[in-house]
């Protein structure tokens, strides 16, 4: 071929995971070096995000675990000499340091050139302006858009764009001034208000109420052309198709829609000039064959790895062998082995994407979804009828819902909570459906195809025929219960009755069978019953009601084909599968479900490496997950792939069909952990601990005897249903106090209180205290170090263990904070009594595979507060920054295969540090605080020679900027202030403008420091601010801020909740922990030289 | 819904209810994988004789639209009516939403009197057809349950099928600009009808030419004309003796022939090639066929169960297209002269049109 031969190729990853972009990057990233070691072509990996598969050993050659910016791209292209680099696999983040570095002339200058699509196209598809005109020259239409300066010049246009149409004034932050107008008197009244804010007004079509349909688009360098998967959104123009239920195939376009808009992407594809992947969005008029092209994405997606999922058709990997020069139809179908990648698959079975949105973790959030992404994960639920799928994705979410059925909120305005969608409005449409509105009028009111709510009613109506079963099976009570206050909802998903008898087996088999083609699970319909989920499964198996496995083979069953990629259905009557070979040992790995803030990548990570341990030790390997972002749910990665629910009802499926050697529950997280005991009772085998051991650390009352028995100290705590009784608890243990409820009613939080007032508020109007609901009250350490453990055991016998130290204070979620590792500043006697604690609870427990332990320190007084029987976020830092693979060693103690061996993690002649990863500046309103509910949606972690080294780095990937020259600093509590006075003075001596609010100004006044003060009035009736402060957070003087909380509870907004937003709103560097800053001011001072080294080399110096 | 069951001429049945007319027919059963286009495909003259089934799980979401026509050809539906002897779906959607839908699904089968079966295992029953091959099949309903001893099974290929759906009279078409401008000359393309689709006409009519749309069987000698077509249909093409001759003259005589689907397999017999049945035929929108002698591999629209033996072409005669995944033949054209033929639709409906510039090729040589 031409040039040079490619043979060593740079990738830049995505960093870590944030709301927007997320783990489908670990899955492209993967995939792609898996296409390029196929070519035998070298390749380097700079991805900070260390809980990635893609940074696993024996992937890329070379990996850095270094910031994807500019500055540190450079000098990895310079040392490592590339010839060719990777930008569409690393999200928008890989792409926008590719275009940096592009424009910059670096990747001319070390002669590395772009693979795939060329930056031309790349930076067509980026400028808005250049895209329209682009599309513009093939006569391909996009949302008319007319920028006009007065109001004589707006009423010319009316023409050209029509009503109804949206007013925006330009260049106006968060919207203000825009509005919807629908005839000429609302423009008026629009341009009036919108020309008050600006000089310019834009006016657009308004595309309200159009589909929304996305085609994930391929072609190689020959001009050959598919589109592997069309999608279409359930929500329709208005929601962020991240943000929108969405199916695949599209449900409600006719053959002459689909092929339309498939020609279309075609002729796009073509025009841009795409090599490998890219993702065309397209409104479409519901009334008429007419069309807008919303956006066209040159790069992997969420939407491909989707589209992947959705079909099997590995799209990162033919795209990155399209990047190569490869021909479509020269690259094989990995899935039936048989046919090509030239090829559009064809599916038998439908798939619907569920947002997961995590919205109550953060406070004061806006709960709105629309053109802002929100959501932090997804679901994927495979059926044969929608019925069945969008059941399936409400389990899915693991949001306590039973199915479409069950909501444990009350609605309002239910009208409202249909027309303006939050993460509830599926149910609204539910409660809706219930109370017997139409079809039309939820259809109007949502603009959502009435196609889809007409199913959504078919499952809403079932309900009675459900309900009619309680004639035709005979109960026996099981407890004492009034039954006249059945209907009142009391006993609501309690189990009052067993099932004596079943009357009309019949009947019963017409309404289960139909029920379970509905999508409702056995817990579902026992919830109708008043019965327990296995009641419903013994007659369910007595009537040999059971879901059948189907292949997903991306042609419809016309070919034979290998494939392992699997779902369960009941619209079947036979298995595509016959287990051939009984004898061969097989093991079933849960997986972790959808990725929400507290379970992200790092326990797909887990997952990943499990089954690779096992599967290398001659087992089969079962996978079962259900989120499309991940790696364990590669075709490639296991023997079989069950792609469906984690619940008990289908782990039990897959053990009765499978019959395997036992279950790791162990990897996935919490949902697979939180079966284990229910599993151990249906007689499942488990991999590794006993369920019962397991049960001992999860269940705090057994816990905390188990703690006393072995003389561990633990922070005081009780469970009180009475609020008298928590009130005198913490008198006695005196406040500060952390409350949670034990039963988490409408996502209440966590919450720390400080003093009697706190608790009362929080007990009274956020819990439904009682007997049944009681909370947890604890006594909260303040000032007190946390130290976390992440361990392997065999038998109750320690067989590697790391000790990692947290650099904020206790109070701080563990997933928020950063964490050193080795520790490098903890006492000896310390890391002696922590080990000793270790060892004894893994010899109580008799722990066989991975477990954590959260510690408090305080002097050298040690107190454990949490102790989980599982692989832990942390796992994937430890494993890479020690050397040793901890879940290799878990999986080989699970499978008494572990061979001993000696290792060294404590005395590193190098530090890591992981920094958490926030979305803040993603959702409108939310507090940036640190507190005990986890808010980070990812992570990093780097590596340095020092700890300085190491921090900065890993701040420097989490979006840190090093200040020039202005820092505003604002600090809430007095000892915290006088505490930092003594920084302030070293950040002048670095030639630092250090500007103060008031109260820290004074404290500087005091201390002899010298700072500027800058007024800043907040007026909280308005809920607006004003000052000095904002006028340089515009003017973007201030590069850096260090604001420190004083109390989070206070109800309505604060001076501080005010200047935190704003400085997340102007994209200013926020450090909101005095201990962070601290060091920070260590690291600024030091100034160490950030050293561009790879894993390997310093993994060499262990 | 009633019940309703389809048996098999292996004895299996396939349970489910009964969404179209109660009548009990009997045909070739064949399945189709595209996504989308039911109406099309239920309306294509090549289905004639055979229980369609499709592998889509969900059938009748938007609906079955009214028609519209131009030149008294339906822009809409592939024919004058419904073809298949009967529809077999998993799961039949009888709350549709569509602006275009005029009714359901449902109803305008029964209006067409066929019979449809929803309920059914689909993959379960494609699965079977792949293995064993193409079978004959019966719905049953008011029978249900009947025994498999007293069933009668016809094999339609033993019929002429072309003759049935064919053009039974001369019509005469004028394509875009054909009539305005009479000055400078408009070519003549003979239409040799076995069953055409509709969106052939519309897809040639786009251009300058006329069109003459004959039976299958009509006298072509005393015709005057630049071009002749042979379009797709239903069956054996062997069961069509006096088309082959026709277009065997036509290459005599060298007037450029092109031909689709089953006029490839006519055009393949009239070059003395050799015919032969697959498996479990070709019913879908995704065919990958390879360009042979470039760099492009096309995404077809297919309908066939007969296909022209690669093997037995002669030596004036090449491979042109083949399919990339089990390499049959999928285009033949003369080494040197103007005749050449596909086996998939360019005009497509349903399926992908990336191939619709091969009209415009026919259209060019003339």
């Amino acid at each position: 071929m031409q040039a040079k031969k490619i043979q060593k190729v740079l990738i830049l990853g995505s960093g870590g995971l944030k709301i927007g972009q997320a783990g489908e990057f670990d899955y492209s990233g993967s995939q792609a070096i898996k296409a390029l070691k196929e070519e035998n072509i070298v390749t380097i990996l700079i991805n900070p995000n260390i809980a990635t598969v893609q940074t696993d050993k024996g992937l890329a050659d070379k990996i850095y675990f270094l910031p994807v910016k500019t500055k540190f791209v450079r000098q990895i292209i310079e040392k490592e000499k590339p010839d060719s680099i990777l930008l569409s696999f690393g999200g928008q983040t890989a792409l926008n340091c590719g275009l940096d570095l592009y424009r910059k002339g670096i990747l001319k200058k070390n002669k590395v050139r772009i693979l795939g699509t060329p930056v031309q196209t790349i930076e067509k598809t980026e400028d808005r302006d250049l895209f329209v005109k682009e599309l513009d020259q093939i006569k391909v239409e996009t949302p008319k858009s007319i920028a006009v300066n007065s109001k004589k010049q707006a009423f010319e246009k009316i023409k050209e764009i029509g009503f109804p149409m949206i007013v925006r004034a330009a260049y106006s932050l968060g919207g203000k001034g825009s509005g919807f107008a629908k005839n000429k008197a609302e423009l008026t009244g629009l341009l009036d208000k919108a020309f008050n804010y600006s000089k310019q007004v834009l006016l657009e079509e308004s595309l309200k109420g159009w589909k929304e349909v996305e085609y994930e688009v391929v072609r190689d360098k020959f001009d050959n052309c598919v589109t592997v998967c069309n999608m279409e959104n359930f929500d329709p123009l208005g929601v962020h198709t991240g943000e929108s239920i969405v199916v695949a195939p599209s449900q409600t376009l006719d053959n002459r829609e689909y092929h339309f808009l498939r020609t279309l992407s075609i002729k796009i594809i073509r025009h841009l000039g795409i090599v490998g992947e890219c993702n065309i969005q397209f409104a479409l008029n519901p009334k008429k064959l007419e069309y807008r092209v919303i956006e066209v994405n040159a790069r992997l997606s969420r939407s491909s790895a989707l589209a992947s999922k959705a079909t099997g058709y590995p799209l990162a990997y033919v795209a990155a062998k399209l990047a190569l020069g490869k021909k479509l139809y020269e690259i094989k179908n990995a899935i039936t082995k048989k046919t090509f990648a030239c090829f559009e698959p064809a599916l038998d079975y439908l798939v619907l994407k569920f947002p997961r949105w995590d919205l109550n973790k953060f406070r004061r959030v806006d709960t709105q979804i629309g053109s802002e992404m929100k959501s932090v994960g997804e679901v994927m639920a495979i059926g044969r009828s929608f019925e069945e799928i969008i059941q399936k994705a409400i389990r899915m979410l693991q949001t306590g819902s039973y199915g479409f059925t069950d909501w444990s909120f009350e609605f309002k305005d239910l009208k409202k909570e249909i027309k303006n969608p939050t993460p509830r409005r599926i149910f609204a449409i539910a409660k809706a459906l219930e109370e017997g509105w139409t079809v039309e009028k939820i259809s109007r009111l949502s603009q959502i195809d009435s196609w889809f709510i007409h199913k959504l009613k078919k499952i809403s109506d079932y309900r009675d025929t459900i309900d009619s079963l309680k004639k035709e099976i005979e109960f026996r009570k099981i407890k004492d219960f009034d039954e006249e206050k059945i209907k009142t909802g009391k006993y609501k998903k309690h189990a009052l009755y067993k099932i004596k008898s079943v009357k009309n087996k019949r009947k019963v088999f017409k309404v289960l069978l139909e029920a379970k083609k509905l999508g409702f699970s056995d817990a579902q319909i026992g919830w109708y019953l008043f019965v327990n989920e296995s009641q419903i499964r013994v007659i369910r198996k007595k009537l040999d009601i059971r879901p059948f496995v189907k292949q997903i083979d991306t042609l419809a069953a016309e070919f034979p084909a290998q494939t392992n990629y699997l779902y369960f259905t009941y619209h079947a009557v036979e298995n595509d599968l016959d287990l051939e070979n009984k004898k061969e040992k097989k093991a079933v790995v849960l997986g972790s479900g959808p990725y929400c803030i507290g379970s992200s990548v790092e326990f797909d990570w887990c997952c990943v490496n499990t089954i690779r341990t096992f599967r290398k030790n001659g087992y089969k390997t079962v996978m079962i997950n259900y989120n499309p972002e991940t790696v364990s749910t590669d075709y490639d990665e296991c023997d079989k792939l069950y792609f469906d629910e984690l619940s008990e009802e289908r782990v039990l499926d897959v053990w009765d069909f499978e019959k395997p050697q036992g279950l790791v529950v162990s990897m996935g997280g919490q949902i697979p952990n939180n079966l284990a005991l229910k599993l151990h009772k249906e007689k499942v085998r488990i991999f590794g601990t006993k369920a019962v051991d397991i049960d001992k650390a999860e269940d705090r009352h057994k816990f905390s005897s188990l703690l006393d028995k072995l003389k561990i100290s633990q922070p005081k705590w009780n469970e009180f249903s009475k609020i008298s009784n928590a009130l005198k608890f913490s008198e006695e243990v005196g406040y500060p106090v952390l409350v949670r409820p034990s039963y988490v009613l409408s996502g209440l939080a966590m919450s720390v209180a400080y003093n009697k007032n706190h608790l009362k508020n929080y007990l009274k109007i956020a819990t439904q205290i009682s007997f049944e609901h009681p909370v947890v009250v604890s006594k909260f350490e303040i000032n007190a170090k946390e130290i976390e453990v992440d361990a392997v055991a065999q038998n109750g016998k320690i067989l590697i263990y790391a000790i990692g130290e947290h650099v904020e204070n206790a109070g701080v979620h563990s997933g928020d904070a950063t964490i050193v590792l080795p520790g490098q500043k903890l006492y000896l006697e310390t890391i002696r009594r922590v080990k000793r604690i270790t060892k004894d609870i893994a010899r109580e427990l008799k722990i066989t595979g991975p477990f954590n332990i959260q510690f408090l320190a305080k002097a050298n007084d040690i107190k454990v507060i949490e102790c989980n029987l599982r692989a832990s976020r942390s796992f994937p830092f430890s494993s890479k920054i020690t050397g040793y693979n901890f879940i290799r060693i878990a999986s080989q103690a699970m499978m008494n295969k572990y061979k001993k061996k000696e290792y060294n993690t404590i005395d590193l002649d190098y530090v890591g540090v992981k920094a958490p990863q926030f979305s803040f500046s993603r959702l409108k309103g939310a507090d940036p605080v640190l507190g005990v509910e986890m808010t980070s949606t990812g992570e990093v972690a780097s590596i340095g020679d020092s700890l300085e080294e190491a921090f900065l780095k890993s701040m420097y990937a989490v979006n840190f900027k090093k200040p020039k020259k202005n820092i505003f600093i604002s600090i809430g509590p007095l000892e915290a202030k006088l505490d930092f006075v003594n920084y302030i003075q070293r950040l002048k001596a670095l030639n630092y403008n250090v500007y103060c609010s008031k109260g820290t100004a004074r404290v500087c006044f005091k201390k002899g420091v010298k700072v500027e003060f800058l007024d800043f009035e907040y007026s909280p009736k308005k809920e607006q601010g004003n000052g000095k402060v904002l006028e340089h957070f515009k003017a973007k003087n201030i590069r850096l801020v260090i604001n420190i909380p004083k109390d989070l509870n206070k109800k309505g907004f604060s001076k501080g909740y005010y200047i935190r937003t704003a400085t997340v709103d102007a994209n200013i560097p926020l450090i909101n922990n005095l201990q962070l800053a601290k060091l920070l001011v260590r690291s600024l001072e030091k100034d160490p030289d950030l050293k561009i080294k790879s894993w390997d080399e310093y993994l060499n110096y262990r | 819904m009633k019940k309703a069951q389809l048996v098999l001429e292996d004895g299996s049945r396939f349970e489910g209810f009964s969404f179209g007319s109660s009548r009990e027919n009997d045909g070739e059963v064949v399945f189709n994988t595209g996504m989308v286009g039911y109406n099309e495909s239920l309306t294509d003259p090549s289905y004639s004789g055979q229980i369609l089934v499709f592998t889509y799980p969900l059938i009748g979401n938007y609906g079955v639209p009214g028609d519209k026509k131009i030149q008294g050809i339906s822009t809409v539906f592939e024919s004058s009516r419904a073809h298949v002897r009967g529809l077999i779906v998993s799961q039949y959607c009888q709350n549709y939403s569509h602006w275009k839908a005029k009714s359901s699904l449902g109803d305008f089968l029964k209006s067409q009197k066929i019979p449809a079966i929803t309920g059914i295992d689909t993959r379960a029953l494609t699965k079977k057809l792949r293995q064993k091959g193409v079978m004959l099949g019966k719905i049953l309903i008011k029978n249900y349950g009947k025994k498999f001893s007293s069933l009668n099974f016809h094999d339609p290929n033993e019929r002429d099928l072309v003759k049935q759906v064919c053009a039974k009279k001369v019509t005469g078409y004028f394509g875009s600009g054909s009539l305005k401008n009479a000055k400078t000359s408009v070519k003549k393309i003979l239409f040799l009808d076995c069953g055409a689709k509709n969106n052939i006409f519309h897809s040639f009519l786009k251009y300058k030419v006329q069109i003459i749309r004959v039976p299958k069987d009509y006298n072509i000698k005393n015709q005057d004309f630049d071009g002749l077509f042979i379009s797709n249909g239903p069956g054996d093409p062997e069961k069509n003796p006096q088309t082959i001759k026709s277009v065997k003259w036509a290459i005599e005589k060298n007037k450029p022939v092109f031909g689709i689907c089953l006029g490839q397999q006519i055009m393949g017999l009239a070059a003395g090639a050799k015919k032969f049945k697959l498996k479990y035929g070709h019913r879908s929108q995704n065919q990958p066929c390879i360009e042979l002698g470039t760099n492009r591999c096309y995404l077809t629209s297919q309908n066939h169960g007969f296909c022209v033996d690669k093997k037995s072409l002669k030596k004036d005669w090449e491979p042109w297209f083949v399919n990339a995944n089990d390499g049959t033949l999928e285009g033949i054209k003369h080494k040197s002269q103007r005749f050449f033929a596909v086996q998939f639709h360019p005009e497509a409906t349903p399926g992908p049109n990336d191939t619709n510039w091969l009209i415009k090729k026919f259209v060019d040589i003339l």
